[in-house]
């Protein structure tokens, strides 16, 4: 057992590692920018006060030492303070947990669809590796893979705004339903349909091919036929013995993706005027908001590293072969 | 495989007949071409593919165009065999010139991206699969910390910070997407190094530098091919994407620009919006057949399945 705590205190700890290093790659970003880095942290490109360009000299201490401006950087953004962005007339902190909650509704929605779907899909067409089920999987994947994830988005607007319109295209809620909370929760997951969808059609299509890949050869592996022949149910094989293995790559995947999400979630949400954090990101690059984009940036990644040592955790849980070893 | 473990073993005949054998030697590229060739997906994708290169790279000479200029009433819907076949867009821009021309720079990102993607990708793969160690460990470590950052805002962030020239764009993505490419071939030198015909290479004297580039790496190629097929098209989508998002040059007209200039008007010329769309869809469609096609003719092992 100490073992396993070991491990998953060493994965912490390098999590938390990279995330020092997102934070260094930002400043170096800063540094590396053409022009004054008071600009680039304060994100106003001429027309700022000498008062205020002093005040930020100071607190990031600019005339000092790279390591020490360094070390100034690190202490901001560790105590919290991602920085102050002018356009919004916000600290950049409040703006983006004010945005995070959309954007984590909208890209765990699309993961639930994804790997729902994707899953149910793999497995089925793993029955029948040649079958009509099994050919489509894969088509379909290609297809899904191979369409932009924007223009996906605009395809079906265009669907649902003049041919059925039954969901709304855009926005997160409607102005004019009702006060109450179950009213407002409706309306939220009606809006939430398509943008879901969208986001969530690229990635089903990995997951269903790599279930399809992974349950294949799982399937394909003596403990499978032993299991058959001992007379183990069809479910209960393809289920217990053959998806509780073929599930360890998903994980993985899920994981690795996490981050890929967070950066199709921009595209979608500026699709379908979705209020997260894409949004925010592109609004704040049209802006030149510096430091509001460079704080996004880092919370993806640190998101993205989060979840990855989610997934690595559970793994580890997962995996039989993990669990002899504890 | 599994016939070959029913067989019972001789103990008089050494030579192994339970496996069919090729009457002829045949040379592997000649027979990766035979397979790739007999695939239809594959097949589709190259007849693809070849079309969308020839009217890129030669269309826009024929036309002899500007894809910017107003030619013609402005939302005018397709006619096949009308003035405007595919229509035009909101500011009357012929949507065909703009396919035409929009093609060269969008396959030209892909490309370039790619390539980088795959220098950086095999020379940090190639030093970390082969050396292991400290050297293995620090390199992951770098790819592990490329790979958590998502490559479409890291993308944005340096064409915001630096410039939105088609070179930053194809230097971004290129810069963002190729850590995948680092582990394939890390994996793959730390299977090879380790074979009989490295070790006897080594034995007689190769230095690191040529056993690394010359005797591992060509063997590693096939699973790096079929990833530098998927690299590209992961590239196309990415500057596409950029494109849309009004980040790249907007001087030179692509197909992710022109989804993004229309598409406040897609409930009145859908045309302009959906058929560069298509455009994109079909050229990553045709790449990833053709990776995949390259992926079954390169393991032919795999095709059992």
């Amino acid at each position: 057992m100490s073992r396993t705590l070991i491990a998953a205190g060493g994965r912490i700890a390098g999590a938390g590692l990279l995330i020092l290093a997102v934070v260094t790659l930002n400043f170096a970003l800063i540094q590396l920018a053409p022009g004054d880095p008071v600009e680039a942290i304060a994100g106003a490109a001429g027309g700022m006060s000498e008062e205020l360009r002093a005040q930020i000299r100071a607190t990031y201490g600019l005339d000092r030492s790279f390591l020490e401006q360094l070390l100034a950087y690190l202490k901001q953004i560790f105590s919290g303070n991602l920085g102050y962005s002018y356009y919004f007339n916000q600290p950049v902190s409040k703006l983006i947990l004010q945005r995070l909650p959309a954007t984590m509704l909208l890209v765990l929605s699309a993961l639930v669809i994804s790997v729902g779907l994707g899953v149910l899909f793999g497995v089925l067409a793993a029955r029948k590796p040649n079958g009509l089920l099994s050919q489509s999987v894969t088509f379909l994947s290609l297809v899904g893979y191979a369409a932009p994830v924007f223009w996906t988005g605009i395809v079906l607007t265009i669907l649902f705004a003049s041919t059925f319109p039954i969901f709304p295209i855009s926005g997160m809620r409607n102005a004019s339903a009702g006060g109450g909370l179950v009213a407002s929760t409706l309306d939220v997951l009606w809006h939430l349909v398509l943008p879901a969808s969208t986001l969530g059609i690229v990635y089903l299509a990995q997951y269903s091919r790599l279930t399809r890949a992974s349950m294949l050869e799982v399937l394909g592996a003596d403990y499978i036929r032993t299991a058959r022949a001992k007379g183990v149910g069809e479910i209960t094989l393809l289920v217990k013995h053959g998806l509780r293995n073929a599930m360890l790559p998903v994980i993985t995947m899920i994981g690795m993706q996490f981050g890929n999400m967070i950066a199709g979630a921009v595209l979608v949400e500026t699709v379908f005027n979705w209020p997260g954090l894409g949004r925010l990101a592109f609004d704040s690059i049209l802006r030149r908001d510096y430091p509001t984009i460079l704080a996004i940036l880092a919370c993806s990644a640190a998101m993205t590293i989060v979840a990855n040592t989610l997934t690595d955790l559970v793994y580890q849980r997962v995996d039989p072969r993990m669990k002899d070893s504890q | 495989m599994t016939d070959a473990l029913r067989q019972p073993a001789t103990t008089t005949d050494p030579v192994d007949t339970t496996r069919p054998r090729p009457a002829k030697a045949v040379h592997p590229a000649r027979e990766t071409l035979i397979l790739f060739a007999s695939n239809p997906a594959a097949l589709a994708g190259t007849v693809i593919l070849a079309f969308i290169l020839a009217v890129s790279l030669i269309g826009p000479a024929v036309m002899d165009a500007d894809p910017f200029a107003m030619a013609g009433a402005p939302m005018t819907p397709p006619e096949l065999f009308g003035d405007y076949p595919l229509g035009t867009d909101y500011l009357g821009r012929d949507v065909l010139t703009g396919i035409v021309y929009g093609g060269r720079p969008t396959l030209a990102v892909g490309a370039i991206a790619a390539g980088l993607s795959l220098v950086i990708g095999i020379g940090i793969g190639a030093l970390a699969g082969y050396f292991g160690g400290l050297v293995d460990q620090m390199l992951m470590k770098l790819t592990e910390f490329f790979q958590v950052l998502p490559a479409l805002l890291f993308a944005m962030v340096l064409v915001t910070l630096f410039s939105s020239s088609l070179w930053t764009v194809a230097f971004a993505i290129g810069l963002a997407s190729w850590p995948s490419v680092a582990r394939l071939t890390r994996a793959e030198f730390k299977r090879i190094r380790k074979l009989d015909y490295v070790t006897a290479d080594r034995a007689i004297g190769a230095t690191d530098s040529r056993l690394i580039w010359l005797v591992v790496l060509p063997n590693a190629m096939p699973p790096l091919i079929v990833s530098a097929a998927l690299s590209i098209g992961i590239a196309i989508l990415l500057s596409a994407g950029l494109n849309f998002l009004g980040l790249g040059d907007a001087n030179t007209m692509t197909w992710g620009l022109m989804i993004g200039t229309s598409r406040d008007y897609i409930l009145d010329a859908w045309w302009a919006v959906t058929i560069p769309g298509a455009a994109i869809f079909l050229t990553v469609l045709a790449i990833s057949l053709i990776g995949d096609g390259l992926n079954d003719a390169l393991n032919p092992k795999l095709r059992e399945r």
